[in-house]
């Protein structure tokens, strides 16, 4: 069963040379020029002081591990409907891309609650919910690793992919549903205009950010399964 | 292969309704972070000398600190009911009057609670000072010789 030929062995071909380096370079670039002018151009907040400042990281990143994992479920799904192995490798891409933003605004967010909270970390329903994901994230790509059929590893991980998913309004909504210490949501009516700037700049250089990494480790994905098809069909020809 | 696709999303459709039980079933609205000076003092002798956390506002006016012996002092209300809190050790930079407070320990007999982790709420809202204010740094006006 493990050994039959994979059905889709034509289909997958490694990705040739293409503009994404450029985006990347942009996406890059955009994300200093939006660091730098959020930093500068917003006063320190009457509470925080310049503390604030942390907000143009945590908040983008927190913004991005909503979308990657939807991004996972989306392509988990459509692999399990179609059955394309790209999907597979896309899904598993934006995975590793969301397990990164995840781990990134866990760190971020203790950064930030040590002075401002006075804690590193507390169990509340937010703080928990989060890490819940980046656990579940963790065992997406721990699934991968320990599954050597592509075909079961592809479900399997799709499976993953939609715990993960269902987990994201679970946080967006653990502030409202349970008392925590984490703040509600902000929106631009709480949050004076000088901040609000920097922000809407550094999500959008986190979204390239993400896209760029995704599209990149979706083509390293490609390239290993056409390796892996290659020396299969080499070692099938080339025994009998 | 119908009967195949048919199974797996059964099967996925009987996991994420066990998880999303486990998750929503199971936390419901039992989970309470922290109580209110009202639940706690509602609660009576249950919640005497067991650890818990209570959250409110810092009583504007109720905060006294001692130099010498670290020791902090103030008011946790929720606009009904206020527990007095004591405390030791520098609070967090955002500590000051009217802001949200969450604190660690136990509910004495005497009728304070022993706080042994002092942690500050930020609301959602950000917003630079107003002309002629300066940050709100309570920490460093309580902490002589700290700043300057």
């Amino acid at each position: 069963m493990t050994t039959s030929a994979p059905p889709l062995a034509g289909t997958i071909v490694a990705p040739r040379a293409s503009r994404w380096p450029i985006f990347g370079w942009f996406a890059f670039l955009f994300l200093i020029a939006s660091q730098i002018t959020a930093i500068v151009i917003s006063p320190p907040d009457r509470d925080m002081g310049d503390l604030q400042k942390i907000m143009y990281v945590h908040v983008p990143a927190a913004w991005m591990t909503m979308l990657a994992p939807l991004t996972v479920l989306v392509f988990g799904l459509r692999y399990l409907w179609k059955r394309r192995e790209q999907d597979d490798l896309l899904a598993a891409a934006a995975a590793e891309v969301a397990t990164t933003f995840a781990g990134l605004t866990l760190a971020l967010g203790m950064i930030w609650a040590r002075p401002t909270w006075g804690v590193w970390w507390t169990w509340d329903a937010r703080l928990t919910s989060m890490l819940v994901l980046f656990l579940i994230l963790a065992g997406y790509l721990a699934v991968r690793a320990l599954i050597d059929d592509p075909e079961r590893r592809a479900q399997w991980s799709a499976v993953v992919g939609i715990l993960g998913a269902i987990n994201v309004p679970i946080v967006y909504m653990s502030v409202r549903w349970w008392r925590t210490i984490h703040q509600i949501q902000s929106s631009p009516s709480t949050v004076d205009p000088a901040y609000v700037i920097g922000l809407r700049l550094n999500a959008f250089a986190f979204l390239f950010v993400m896209i760029y990494f995704i599209r990149r480790r979706y083509e390293a994905a490609l390239m290993e399964r056409a390796a892996e098809h290659a020396s299969r069909a080499a070692a099938l020809g080339g025994g009998r | 292969m119908t009967t195949k696709k048919g199974i797996i999303i059964g099967g996925i459709a009987i996991i994420v309704a066990a998880f999303a039980y486990l998750l929503y079933g199971g936390l419901d609205k039992n989970i309470v972070y922290f109580l209110t000076p009202h639940e706690l003092l509602a609660k009576g002798t249950k919640a005497v000398d067991v650890p818990v956390r209570l959250g409110g506002q810092v009583k504007p006016g109720s905060v006294k600190w001692n130099d010498t012996t670290l020791a902090l002092h103030f008011i946790v209300t929720d606009g009904t009911s206020e527990i007095a809190v004591d405390s030791k050790g520098a609070p967090p930079q955002m500590f000051r009057d009217g802001m949200g407070v969450v604190v660690e320990g136990r509910y004495g007999a005497n009728g304070t609670f022993n706080c042994t982790s002092l942690m500050v709420k930020h609301s959602n809202e950000y917003r630079p000072p107003k002309p002629g204010e300066s940050v709100q740094e309570m920490q460093k006006t309580l902490i002589k010789g700290a700043s300057s």
